[in-house]
């Protein structure tokens, strides 16, 4: 047992609902990383780095 | 039949299934799972910063730019200016030497040789959030002098992702035009040369590049950003001295006032 195979289990319907619901799933994760996940990250992992600046 | 069926399914169904069948999470299995689902994040990533923070973000970047160049230009208009007035010499370009407040727009800068919506918006500060701004992206090092004034105009932006407002700068040729409007008016610069620097050399900011002692008596701009592209190891430096310069009243510079007009559009 697995946690993609439990999600799997845990999501109703026939196969092809099933399908719909796990591809909506990671749409609203890509969304949600796209949109405050990365620019967060980024802006630790890359600090301004296009100006000229004093030691 | 519909009694039988049932009863007879359950036993042939079950037995094959039970040895699969196991309780609780295999650690293997959820490891896995994990350096899998860490794989895909990273790629991700890549495709966010490459990509869409890159193409989405300039699109917004350059249509902010492109609209508070035609709210100044609306309110020209409404102020009842004339249109078009003969190039002529205008003298003394107004310099508008107000402290603006971090993160404040400006001005907007047009460098043809950029590309097509090349438009940014110039806000006060070099901090992340201008330079990383939905709306901004090109930030006014605080304490260079303003657009027009004698001395140097420095602004920064990112060469790439968080829609890339220098992308093109080591692309400049020897006499571009790189185009500053506030709401005074149209200043053209012209591009000088190229520079590639250590990312601690403030020199680049003085009134007189590398020459701090000196005193300045030309109208410099000047650009930075990061090199190699997607690098930060250096800086490069783009120059450029003030060409002309033209009053609200006359509109936008005759080379560009057909694209100027498109973002009113």
């Amino acid at each position: 047992m697995t946690v993609y195979g439990a999600l799997w289990r845990i999501l109703p319907g026939p196969t092809w609902l099933r399908v719909i619901l796990l591809l909506v799933l990671a749409a609203a994760v890509v969304f949600a990383l796209f949109t405050w996940a990365f620019p967060w990250a980024d802006a630790i992992l890359n600090p301004v780095n296009v100006t000229v600046e004093g030691p | 039949m519909s009694v039988s069926q049932p009863a007879e399914r359950g036993p042939v169904d079950e037995s094959p299934r039970r040895p699969r069948r196991r309780r609780g999470v295999s650690a293997v299995g959820v490891l896995g799972e994990l350096l899998l689902t860490a794989g895909a994040v990273i790629l991700l990533f890549l495709a966010w910063q490459l990509w869409w923070n890159d193409a989405i973000m300039a699109g917004e970047q350059s249509s902010a730019a492109a609209q508070l160049s035609s709210q100044w230009d609306e309110q020209r208009r409404a102020a009842g200016a004339g249109g078009a007035v003969a190039a002529q010499q205008y003298g003394e370009p107004i310099v508008d030497t107000t402290k603006h407040a971090n993160a404040e727009a400006f001005a907007v800068m047009y460098v043809p040789r950029f590309g097509e919506d090349s438009q940014r918006t110039i806000a006060e500060g070099t901090g992340l959030d201008v330079l990383n701004s939905i709306e901004l992206g090109v930030g006014h090092y605080p304490g260079t002098q303003a657009p027009g004034e004698i001395g140097n105009f420095a602004i920064a932006s990112h060469r790439s992702a968080y829609g890339g407002g220098m992308h093109e700068i080591d692309q400049l040729q020897l006499g571009d035009a790189i185009y500053v409007q506030t709401k005074d008016g149209w200043y053209t610069y012209r591009f000088r040369d190229l520079e590639y620097v250590t990312p601690e050399t403030v020199e680049v900011l003085a009134p007189v590049p590398h020459h701090p002692e000196s005193t300045p008596t030309d109208r410099i701009i000047t650009l930075t950003s990061c090199n190699p592209l997607y690098s930060t190891d250096e800086r490069v430096i783009a120059y450029g001295v003030l060409e002309s310069w033209q009053p609200a009243e006359a509109g936008a510079p005759a080379e560009i006032a057909d694209v100027v007009a498109s973002w009113g559009a």
